[in-house]
């Protein structure tokens, strides 16, 4: 099976939910006239990233009837959608969360497990961490949605992988930082995790992160989507909004893991073994 | 080797949109800048003029009656090379009034006062050119303090204040700024024959790779002296850091309700745009 996805590198309006989910309905409809199957917004796509106070203000209880899911959801109808939001629990526990929907359903979502609280980063000051990783079936086949911080540890796709994902869906709203190099140094450090990710799980592996500005910060964009050869397939350009159409060919996962077979030799019981040793000691 | 080299091309990216983006979302489109005649100002109107258009930026000369007239000339080389818009509005009719009060009045006070005198011109020109205050003031002088609290330093946004002093000279030569800015020596020009390194006792060069290292880095003092900085200076130099702390905080409000400004009532300025 062959999938054309669409990374959507956009910028937001911090904290205009309305005006967010019209970019999303337009960006969702022409990725939809470009015969996209697929298309993958940002973190917090949905809201802005430096929500602070406002966090309460944007948070969404995700439902059929909830009004901004529910054009979502028609949208979905047409095109499947990763779309990044601040989700509100049933005891007003906030949480940065990544919903994956198709053909009107609400397919799986995943709340930000790991939540940066240095250096630039508040986030557990504001937001509620999530405790699972789970992949989840598609018409597609087997998905495993990330969220930024997530992917800086590498227990979180490894767990993911070993949960039957061969596609990796990643979000980011990953501010710049770095400018001694060629390029921006947080830029060149995701790649490179990106493209050693998908050599190492024999996996597709696609990044959609934000760009714009909020006050100082700075979004970088520069989506890419890496084969399980660890190849890049595709990359978005820094710095503009812009859609990445790319094409994921799941058969290549099959001579891959020929050629590689990683994921049968992968002995996921040792590292479950060794961690019960070492956390026991603990 | 301390290497305090940038990308500069990827700075002035990042920089240029910087401006056109912390602008234009306030629904503005121009900018306003005090142009000294020296570096730090020079780069803010080329940048600034590269994000909006230079017949949209107003470069505001000051002079007083003191300042050297190569600040003049200078900052009329940096005007006609942008193609930028520009007043010049002396200062010293304004300034003299109050200094006039205080015959004992000390080089500071009155710097001070040419600096907040500037201020106000500058904020009153933003309200005729419908611009936003475009600010000029380095990562280095902003660590050291070495600037005057609501004047210099007043502004609406900085495009340089996260760059060291000898970072901006890398990114004036890239902006093709005139080499006779580029190359005299650093002056807040207050009175005839100050220099900044004179003032400040150490050069830019030495200072700015002992911040980076304190500073971006997070050396300890004993990790700066094994890198050959003198104990001394580090103290110095640290001190001066944490003693002008005040001058980079919004002033403290005393918590006495449930949410207070700044403490618990936390939004971005971009809030909404």
């Amino acid at each position: 099976m062959k999938i054309k996805i669409a990374l959507a590198q956009i910028n937001t309006r911090l904290g205009d939910l309305s005006s967010n989910l019209e970019h999303h309905l337009s960006i969702a409809s022409e990725a939809c006239q470009n015969n996209a199957d697929l298309v993958v917004f940002p973190e917090l796509s949905l809201t802005g990233y430096s929500l602070q106070d406002l966090v309460p203000q944007v948070a969404i209880q995700p439902s059929k009837e909830e009004p901004l899911f529910k054009q979502l959801l028609h949208a979905s109808l047409e095109i499947d959608m990763v779309v990044g939001f601040v989700e509100e629990d049933a005891r007003h526990r906030f949480h940065i969360a990544a919903a994956y929907i198709s053909k009107g359903e609400i397919v799986h979502i995943h709340r930000k497990v790991h939540l940066p609280t240095y250096g630039i980063f508040d986030e557990k000051r504001f937001l509620a961490a999530g405790n699972t990783f789970r992949a989840f079936d598609t018409r597609f086949g087997r998905i495993g949605l990330l969220i930024c911080e997530d992917f800086w540890h590498v227990s979180s796709p490894y767990l993911l992988w070993q949960d039957g994902a061969d596609i990796f869906l990643l979000q980011s709203a990953s501010p710049g930082r770095g400018v001694t190099d060629e390029n921006i140094g947080s830029a060149d450090w995701v790649e490179t995790v990106n493209r050693s990710y998908a050599g190492l799980f024999t996996a597709f592996f696609a990044h959609s992160n934000r760009v714009g500005f909020e006050d100082g910060l700075y979004f970088w964009g520069g989506a890419t989507l890496f084969d399980p050869d660890g190849k890049l397939v595709a990359m978005g350009p820094y710095d503009q909004e812009s859609i990445t159409y790319a094409e994921m060919d799941l058969s290549q996962l099959r001579r891959t893991r020929t050629r590689l077979p990683l994921l049968r030799d992968e002995r996921p019981e040792i590292v479950l073994h060794e961690l019960g040793r070492i956390l026991k000691h603990d | 080797m301390i290497d305090l080299t940038i990308n500069c091309g990827l700075v002035r990216n990042i920089l240029v949109r910087f401006i056109h983006s912390e602008i234009t979302r306030t629904g503005y489109q121009r900018a306003v800048i005090n142009l000294s005649g020296g570096i730090d100002s020079a780069v803010s109107c080329a940048l600034a003029s590269e994000a909006l258009g230079p017949e949209n930026v107003l470069a505001i000369r000051l002079p007083y009656k003191t300042s050297s007239p190569d600040s003049l000339e200078h900052a009329q080389l940096l005007i006609d090379q942008l193609g930028i818009q520009s007043i010049t509005i002396p200062i010293s009719d304004m300034v003299e009034p109050l200094i006039g009060r205080f015959p004992e009045m000390t080089k500071t006070r009155k710097g001070n006062i040419m600096a907040r005198v500037r201020m106000i011109i500058a904020y009153d020109q933003s309200e005729e050119f419908h611009g936003l205050v475009v600010g000029t003031g380095n990562k280095t002088e902003i660590l050291l303090g070495y600037t005057t609290l609501f004047g210099d330093s007043a502004c609406a946004l900085n495009p340089i204040g996260d760059l060291y002093k000898t970072q901006v000279r890398q990114l004036a030569r890239d902006l093709h700024i005139p080499q006779v800015i580029i190359e005299k020596p650093p002056s807040a020009d207050l009175w005839q024959g100050q220099t900044d390194e004179s003032e400040l006792g150490f050069t830019y060069e030495k200072v700015d790779q002992l911040l980076y290292l304190l500073v971006d880095q997070r050396y300890q003092i004993f990790e700066c002296i094994q890198e050959g900085f003198e104990e001394e200076f580090i103290k110095a130099v640290a001190n001066r850091v944490q003693r002008y702390q005040f001058k980079r905080s919004l002033p403290p409000i005393a918590k006495i309700s449930s949410r207070t400004i700044g403490a618990d009532f936390l939004y971005f300025r971009d809030w909404g745009t």
